[in-house]
């Protein structure tokens, strides 16, 4: 298996900041730049406005500018600053309100020892829930487990729309297993996708960033990654959710060809 | 800029979406390839020397590009400085190609896409909002129309 399981073998940041093989704080390098042209640039951010941050070490709370962007809460110091102070990544959090001697306070808490919770405080209710309901929704994870479900729903939609009317029978439990690909959607030449052009949807925002990944959301992968990866702990529970997504999927196909039926003139 | 490292930290050690040893080259001068730990988790790829557990750098692949360059091997860049490319050399030219299509599909900006466009296809066939079964409709970042801020 990968070395990254056995950390208590393998060196850890500390012996290597006292060995001089890191930088002098021995810390992980992010691609800063990224990070502030993705914190500043005109996408769409899913949340922004000003809030009071507690500090770290003392209690006193700064009054700071947050922008939301995906699963990343940045923080700058005054609106119009050109880079954030900071950023909390928003993995594996929980929101949660606040009893504080500040107003409308909630926090943001991770789990583990030793994890830090941010406080913040809005300027109203309205602005807490708004907060507090955003954030607790912006996790990767969260955003992949709605996909997914868009995903499964879709495909049911239209594999029963390829095959009925004529064949109401059940398909036997073993086709779930290669549910027929979607047809690819092209992209179009100048690199927009299919989706824009949908009648009675306005375009999608374009970013304007020129990014070469243009085409539409193909579906995921049918394989895994690579199979040495994943842990045999993950490809079984895959298999049971496999297994079980499976049958919903071939009773849902059922009570839709059924409903076909019963549609027929 | 400040972050919460010890989360990121946690985070490398998460199941990884993907995860191999490729052989990686950063936009520095004089940077050469070396044998990394590269690992997909969420919009992160995390890399580390082989015997490490912790990782040496996280990319947020936000507003990135992926692209093919020459046999088996991809880079990776960012939107605001298209030629600083993380060089990433894998064993074949199947791997790589998993590489850059997983990689292509890791922005929370890319899923974000995604369900849009499959709450759009599903209304459009059924009539109905996919979204109001779990509630979030409303939310900002699932409209169909992105509003500037």
């Amino acid at each position: 298996m990968g070395c990254w399981d056995t950390e208590h073998t393998l060196r850890t940041g500390r012996d290597l900041r006292e060995k001089g093989t890191r930088d002098k704080d021995g810390a992980m390098k992010l691609n800063e730049r990224s990070l502030v042209f993705y914190a500043t640039c005109d996408s769409p951010a899913d949340n922004a406005g000003f809030l009071y941050k507690r500090g770290e070490r003392h209690t006193a709370y700064h009054r700071r500018w947050f922008v939301l962007k995906g699963n990343m809460l940045f923080y700058f110091e005054e609106r119009e600053s050109r880079e954030p102070v900071g950023v909390i990544v928003l993995e594996g959090c929980t929101v949660e309100l606040c009893d504080s001697a500040e107003e409308f306070a909630f926090a943001i808490r991770f789990s583990g020892t030793k994890s830090r919770t941010y406080v913040l405080a809005a300027d109203s209710q309205a602005a807490m829930e708004a907060w507090v309901k955003a954030l607790s929704r912006a996790s990767f994870d969260y955003m992949r487990l709605v996909v997914r479900e868009l995903e499964k729903q879709l495909e049911e939609m239209r594999w029963g729309c390829r095959h009925a009317p004529a064949c109401c029978k059940a398909r036997p439990l073993g086709m779930e297993h290669s549910l027929p690909a979607l047809p690819a959607v092209l992209p179009k030449e100048n690199g927009c996708a299919v989706w824009n052009n949908a009648p009675g949807v306005d375009r999608l925002h374009d970013d304007g960033d020129g990014e070469a990944n243009p085409r539409p959301p193909p579906l995921p992968p049918r394989r895994r990654a690579s199979s040495g990866d994943t842990g045999t702990a993950e490809i079984s529970a895959f298999c049971r959710l496999h297994e079980r997504y499976g049958r919903e999927v071939a009773q849902l196909r059922q009570d839709w060809q059924h409903r076909q039926c019963q549609h027929r003139p | 800029m400040r972050y919460n490292e010890r989360e990121l930290l946690s985070l490398s050690r998460q199941p990884a979406e993907k995860a191999a040893e490729i052989l990686m080259r950063v936009p520095k001068k004089g940077s050469v390839l070396k044998k990394r730990l590269v690992k997909l988790v969420v919009n992160f790829l995390f890399y580390f020397r082989t015997d490490e557990a912790e990782p040496i750098g996280a990319l947020l692949l936000e507003h990135c590009r992926i692209t093919k360059e020459e046999e088996n091997v991809f880079s990776i860049s960012f939107i605001e400085e298209p030629e600083r490319k993380y060089c990433f050399e894998c064993d074949s030219e199947e791997q790589c190609q998993e590489w850059i299509e997983a990689l292509k599909r890791a922005s929370y900006e890319f899923m974000r896409r995604s369900l849009i466009f499959y709450r759009n296809e599903i209304q459009k066939m059924t009539g109905k909002d996919p979204l109001e079964q779990f509630g979030i409709s409303e939310e900002a970042r699932f409209q169909l129309a992105s509003h500037k801020q």
